[in-house]
């Protein structure tokens, strides 16, 4: 067992630092959840695909590195420490992109990643609807075979940044008399702006429109946007989440870059006299070595050929929890500034809420935990 | 000993309850945070009526006070309902200026008594803002042993709670009131601004939970109300605990400022360090048990999500709190 650093990942290490030295902006964007700092972050994301960083892990091909895992965690660090901007192409490159790579046909990923490299089209993710939400095999959404495609309709909800993006993945039922819910079902992917396409946004706590509403009323689909087979859809969307996300999507440098600027605001105005403060700056510090450390070991088995699965839900309940928890303690050292909408930890504060929330509830996440990796019975769900 | 609220004291806050319920907060909520206090202003007016703000304010100048059970059970409700405006401060301005008294007692006392006037307050040692100071028709800022009239609200410094306008107050000011007695009294008043909070973030937590249990009950996911899991449940359940048990913390305080007694501050203290985590908690609660729709603004419960933490921080951070309950 070691922690030694390949010379492949040092040197791509070494490389990104100087890029971002160069070019991460110097006063941060506008928040990406409004139109204005949407159309900020895309032109970052251009920017870093000028530099090739936009996507390290994929193929030079499509815009990529070729970058393992090691080397993707690499950049995250110093994508984070450089106090680079938030990307606004995640959930393309997250989830997307990895479904595009296991399970889609040559042509689609030389046509959908090129552009999603570039920022040129950012994709929102949609998949849950009003009624299937942790239930998300409830949905209802159908694509209905017509001549070369699909006519999709029905009612998504709840995706991020739909409001400003250009174009949307889903799953959608293509076979309503399946024997189970989760049959039956297919991955696609459609424009927002296609004709048939309404998308209504939706204020966040504090009130910006981070996510959308989208009606759908026989919106033509070609066959060329569907993903891998039809009726596979839910086996296809789920891969994506298991192994991929529960590592990339939030990874250990965004977050040892904000214990270490927790630690900096607890010695700039912290009260050494109080140690309970004190204790939770340093569980900040220890808990984002534990993640990095933990995700080091999740990457080594990956790396040695082992699959994640339901691993990656001991990830997503870490973070979620862990960057709350990082940010109510940002908070209370601020004192009464900490009530101040517009500061940056009070704006890392409201995002933070919402983490143990999507990409799967905590809850289901425990009930995974539970049943796949301690074998518990299953529950009445 | 009899620990309980008595018949009177119950049927007070059943009928703010009723009233409040029947004016609706949220539409006064959404006109407040637009910086419209026309309909917030009507509210009071009306709490005035019942009597709330005289609460806070000595016999001796038009008021009822001090009567620190009946204050507990009136801010219980104004927190439930999240009614705008600087609550808190009004009714320690009672404790302020009674003590202070003179011309400046003379001159606001009666106003606040019968809700003409609303006032603001910045006091040593919690923080530069005065809340609301825009919609007040006084704010009071104290230094030391000096008493003054804010020359203006100064500068708006937005909050994580829009319908919580705060206001940054340039110094100085016309001094109203002088002398050792103003310094003594700015401590009581703050005392009892952690008093009140401490009884709107209880309030405020209590409708939390409660629209979360109405929610849970309803919303189904895998076939059945997804307050049937155990995980929801067990939440919720500890959610209540916290709640239960503020509530004695704060009516145990009520106890002790009603009977002057010295151990008062520390008893406000755990009373409101206690409640404010609770309702905090509760809010957490509230926004995992809704998922994605208790986290926008398509819902009312929104203005109770964002208000229960400046409550837990506002007049004494639990941090502070807790030091002061040792502090004795
Ligand atoms: C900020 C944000 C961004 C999002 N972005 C997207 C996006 O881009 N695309 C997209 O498709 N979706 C997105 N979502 C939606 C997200 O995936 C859902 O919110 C999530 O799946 C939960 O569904 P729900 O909100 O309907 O809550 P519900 O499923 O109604 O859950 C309500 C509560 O019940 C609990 N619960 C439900 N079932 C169980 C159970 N079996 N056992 C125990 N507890 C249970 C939940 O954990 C939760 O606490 C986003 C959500 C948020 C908050």
């Amino acid at each position: 067992m070691d922690l030694a650093r390949t010379a492949r990942t040092e040197a791509l290490r070494a490389e990104a630092r100087a890029w971002l030295r160069d070019h991460v902006p110097a006063r941060p964007l506008p928040s990406l959840e409004t139109g204005e700092g949407f159309a900020a972050h895309r032109e970052w994301e251009a920017l870093l695909h000028t530099g090739r960083w936009s996507a390290v892990s994929w193929p030079k091909e499509y815009g990529g590195r070729g970058a393992d895992l090691f080397g993707w965690l690499a950049f995250e660090e110093e994508y984070w420490a450089a106090g680079a901007p938030g990307r606004v192409s995640q959930n393309g490159i997250s989830l997307l992109a990895p479904t595009l790579l296991a399970h889609g046909t040559a042509e689609q990923r030389a046509r959908v990643l090129p552009s999603m490299a570039s920022g040129e089209v950012i994709w929102a993710q949609a998949w849950s609807e009003p009624e299937a939400g942790s239930d998300l095999a409830a949905l209802r959404s159908r694509a209905v075979r017509a001549e070369g495609g699909w006519l999709l309709s029905g009612q998504k909800t709840w995706s991020s940044r739909a409001a400003f993006a250009d174009r949307a993945f889903g799953v959608f039922r293509t076979d309503p008399g399946a024997a189970k819910p989760h049959h039956g079902l297919t991955y696609l992917m459609f424009g927002l702006r296609a004709e048939g396409v309404t998308v209504r946004p939706i204020r966040r706590l504090d009130g910006k429109p981070a996510f959308a509403e989208i009606f759908l009323d026989e919106v033509f689909v070609p066959d060329e946007d569907v993903i891998g087979e039809p009726g596979q859809g839910w086996r296809i969307a789920m891969s994506a989440t298991g192994d991929e996300r529960g590592l990339t999507l939030r990874s250990p440098g965004r977050f040892l870059a904000a214990a270490g600027r927790l630690a900096e605001l607890w010695r700039e105005a912290g009260d050494p006299a109080d140690t309970a403060l004190r204790d939770r700056v340093a569980d900040a510090v220890i808990g984002a070595r534990a993640y990095q450390l933990f995700t080091a070991a999740s990457a080594s088995r990956f790396a040695a050929g082992a699959s994640l699965g339901p691993e990656s839900s001991l990830n997503k309940v870490f973070w979620s929890h862990y960057d709350i928890a990082l940010h109510e303690t940002a908070l209370d050292l601020l004192g009464p500034d900490a009530e101040a909408a517009d500061g940056a930890w009070a704006q890392g504060y409201v995002f933070a809420l919402a983490g143990p929330i999507y990409a799967g509830t905590n809850e289901i996440q425990r009930d995974i935990i539970a049943e796949r990796l301690l074998g518990l019975p299953k529950g009445r769900r | 000993m009899r620990f309980l609220l008595d018949d009177e004291q119950r049927e007070f806050g059943r009928s703010l309850d009723a009233m409040l319920t029947a004016a609706g907060t949220p539409s006064v909520l959404r006109a407040w945070a637009a910086g419209d206090h026309g309909p917030g202003r009507v509210l009071w007016g009306r709490l005035a009526d019942a009597g709330v703000f005289a609460l806070a304010v000595p016999e001796a100048y038009g008021g009822l006070g001090p009567l620190p059970v009946e204050l507990a059970v009136a801010c219980v409700e104004l927190g439930r309902h999240a009614v705008p405006g600087p609550v808190a401060e009004t009714l320690a301005a009672g404790v302020l200026l009674g003590g202070a008294g003179g011309a400046v007692a003379e001159e606001w006392l009666p106003g606040i008594a019968s809700g003409t006037a609303v006032v603001s307050l910045v006091l040593d040692g919690h923080g530069p803002y005065a809340l609301d100071a825009d919609a007040a028709d006084a704010v009071f800022t104290v230094t030391g042993d000096e008493l003054r009239l804010a020359p203006g609200p100064g500068e708006l410094s937005a909050s994580a709670d829009p319908a919580r306008r705060r206001f940054r107050p340039p110094a100085g000011g016309e001094v109203m009131a002088a002398g050792p007695r103003v310094g003594e009294s700015a401590r009581a008043a703050a005392d009892r601004a952690t008093f009140a909070t401490a009884a709107l973030a209880l309030g405020c937590g209590e409708e939390l939970l409660r629209a979360t249990v109405a929610y849970v009950k309803q919303r189904t996911q895998f076939g059945v109300p997804v307050g049937s899991f155990q995980a929801v449940k067990h939440r919720l359940a500890d959610t209540l605990l916290g709640l239960e048990f503020a509530r004695p913390l704060l009516y145990g305080a009520a106890v002790e400022l009603a009977g002057r007694s010295p151990g008062a501050g520390a008893a406000v203290a755990a009373a409101k360090v206690t409640a404010g985590e609770a309702g905090y908690a509760a809010a957490r609660t509230a926004l995992q048990s809704h998922g994605a729709v208790g986290y926008t603004q398509e819902l009312d419960l929104a203005w109770w999500l964002r208000r229960a933490r400046p409550l837990r921080d506002a007049w004494g951070t639990p941090s502070a709190c807790r030091a002061r309950v040792l502090a004795g």
